[in-house]
């Protein structure tokens, strides 16, 4: 009897119990932490995040502070190191482990503020394209086709020249090289989002375009934005590196990966890892962005599941 | 009062200028449910999406007007229209699964449109309250619920909700119950009849399929390629249908098949729906109609009086099924 009836409670049609569906995060997360590739990617990030937030504590010296009679020593591992400088120092006598620990600081603050410079504007200026369509489309589209065709290093030369040689600047001269992906994505997804019916069914109800275009249209073009923003950031420090190196970003005395490296290139045979660890560091970083970027791709995009 | 008058429609195609609705009048009581049938491409949905103003971008309202009160909407401006949409007039869509914004809950979406048009107080309140109004268990629980854990008969009841949420004047329900099965479909069917009872509202219920007017509408307009074929009280026109047309609509219903015994084929309407590039001359149907003659391929007819109903056809049936 008991059996009978939980059956025929179980046939009532359409006012079904809620079915217990993962919730949103909960589907991500078991995509995610299953791709071993991102989930190393995580590490690295969170890794070298941890790092610069904590700089001025776990550093042991002050990244600026020369150590007169300690010049170029070797690290740790190698003949005629000293144990209060685990990594050496370079050929000022600065400690160069602070100097990286600080460098982490200054190249995760550098991709943070590239991403969310090109990807508010980028976003923005996608989503006014796609949705608004016309000539401010046409006139959208046509300005990030000429930024797109301009090697990204050398427009990034030309704005930091103009503006002037600083980090500020390198980072806002990198963000504009970064602008166009941002708006061909936001654009492309608004263009797929905008003809779907829960939008035409949301202007039936009475809503209007600015409720259209952020409630509506925004948060369901997100995923894949998000994606570029994490390989936004490595795209941001690799780029502001290479501004460092030329000279054109970080100035000395400021720790910052490319400038350390293109202060330490003529002792490139007598000092190997005056160039070699900066420049890991920098590989790690990116690699690890790279790897969590593909990672959130994959987890978040439903046709590449499975 | 809901009143469209001579309405014509026409959109711009990479072939030219299509005339997709052509001199259309109707009127809708408050508490009255008009039934608009036809085949795809008749231009039933295309006639809705005017009356709410959504018409896609290459579409023209060429002449005519669309009475709501003494408010004509076509001449309305844009902000007029959005305090309009959600408010005096409100629609459901056929497929209620992509009806609902996939990244919200439905409470939120559920209170975001009483918002947009100034409710005050308590929205999740009032929510669960229009979520109990149109069946659904647990309200309080499915306010949080995404789109996608709902079914589709229960994204549709939401969709109800919504839409009646700041006590429309008009509904319109464009293919409502189309795209769920048919148990479904008559709870759907059922809970729109009951709101319109509840809130005398009229409801301009748009389908192929003229079984479901025969069981909703007070009234029935039959649409073939941009005009009314015939219009009358739903006593006339199904049991007295006087347009060719109609009747073969009716004809080809497997349920008033199943009377005649069910050896035979069901018998459909041959031939296809016109290019609406290269109308027809003359009777929109005249190709179709086994009634057609010299007249049919020559002339348009008018719409006229024919018992209680309005006909456009020169040689409407009597109600025994012969001629005049």
């Amino acid at each position: 009897m008991n059996t009978s009836s939980a059956v025929s409670s179980n046939i009532t049609t359409d006012n079904e119990a809620p079915i217990a569906t993962p919730s949103a995060f909960g589907e991500f997360w078991y995509f995610f932490s299953r791709n071993r590739g991102a989930v190393i990617g995580l590490a690295i990030v969170v890794t070298f995040t941890l790092i610069g937030l904590a700089a001025p504590w776990i550093a042991p010296y002050d990244p600026s502070l020369i150590h007169d009679n300690a010049l170029v020593l070797p690290p740790f591992w190698s003949e005629g190191s000293h144990p209060n400088f685990w990594l050496g120092t370079d050929d000022v006598g600065r400690d160069l482990l602070s100097r990286l620990i600080y460098g982490a600081r200054v190249s995760m603050i550098v991709g943070f503020m590239v991403v969310v410079v090109s990807l508010s504007i980028g976003t923005l200026l996608g989503l006014i394209a796609g949705y608004v369509g016309g000539w401010v489309d046409t006139i959208v589209m046509r300005a990030v086709d000429i930024l797109m065709s301009l090697p990204s290093i050398l427009l990034a030369i030309v704005v930091v020249t103009v503006l002037g040689q600083n980090l500020m600047n390198a980072i806002l001269a990198v963000s504009v090289t970064v602008i166009p992906g941002f708006v061909r994505l936001v654009r492309a997804q608004v263009m797929v989002e905008k003809n779907k019916q829960y939008v035409v069914a949301s202007r039936s109800f009475g809503a209007g375009s600015l409720r259209q275009i952020f409630i509506n249209i925004l948060p369901n073009c997100m995923a894949p934005v998000i994606v570029q923003g994490t390989l936004g950031f490595s795209d941001g420090i690799l780029n502001v590196a290479a501004l460092g190196f030329l000279g054109l970003g970080a100035q000395p005395p400021t720790a910052e990966w490319g400038t350390m490296l293109s202060d330490a290139r003529s002792f490139i045979e007598s000092a190997p890892w005056l160039v070699t660890l900066p420049g890991l560091c920098i590989l790690i970083l990116v690699l690890g962005f790279n790897l969590l970027g593909d990672g959130l791709r994959d987890a978040l995009d439903p046709r590449l599941k499975k | 009062m809901l009143k469209v008058e001579n309405l014509n429609v026409s959109f711009e195609t990479r072939r030219g200028i299509v005339n997709v609705i052509e001199n259309l009048n109707f009127t809708v009581e408050p508490g009255r449910t008009l039934g608009i049938v036809g085949e795809s491409g008749s231009g039933k949905s295309v006639t809705s999406l005017a009356i709410m103003g959504l018409l896609p971008p290459n579409a023209r309202v060429t002449s005519g007007r669309i009475l709501l009160g003494d408010k004509d909407l076509l001449r309305a401006s844009e902000s007029e229209m959005q305090e309009i949409r959600g408010g005096r007039l409100a629609m459901i869509f056929q497929d209620p699964m992509t009806s609902l914004n996939p990244s919200f809950t439905v409470g939120f979406q559920l209170e975001e449109a009483m918002r947009v048009h100034g409710v005050k107080g308590n929205l999740r309140e009032r929510a669960i309250e229009m979520l109990k109004l149109v069946g659904i268990p647990d309200p309080a629980l499915r306010l949080s619920s995404y789109p996608h854990q709902l079914s589709g008969g229960m994204s549709q009841r939401v969709m109800i909700a919504m839409a009646i949420a700041c006590s429309p004047e008009f509904l319109i329900a464009d293919e409502p119950t189309t795209a769920l099965d048919v148990t479904i479909q008559a709870q759907i069917l059922a809970l729109l009849k009951k709101v319109q009872k509840e809130r005398n509202m009229g409801l301009i219920l748009i389908t192929h399929d003229i079984g479901v007017v025969a069981q909703m509408a007070d009234d029935i307009l039959v649409m073939y390629a941009g005009h009314a074929m015939e219009m009358g009280p739903k006593e006339e026109v199904i049991h007295r249908p006087r347009h060719p047309y109609t009747k073969a609509l009716l004809a080809s219903l497997p349920a008033s098949h199943a009377q005649s015994g069910f050896r035979t084929r069901l018998p459909t309407i041959s031939g296809l729906v016109p290019d609406l590039l290269n109308r027809p001359t003359g009777c929109q149907l005249h190709p179709r109609c086994e009634y057609a003659n010299e007249n049919c391929k020559a002339q348009m007819p008018s719409i006229h009086h024919v018992g209680g109903s309005l006909v456009k056809c020169h040689r409407p049936l009597e109600p025994a099924g012969g001629h005049a």
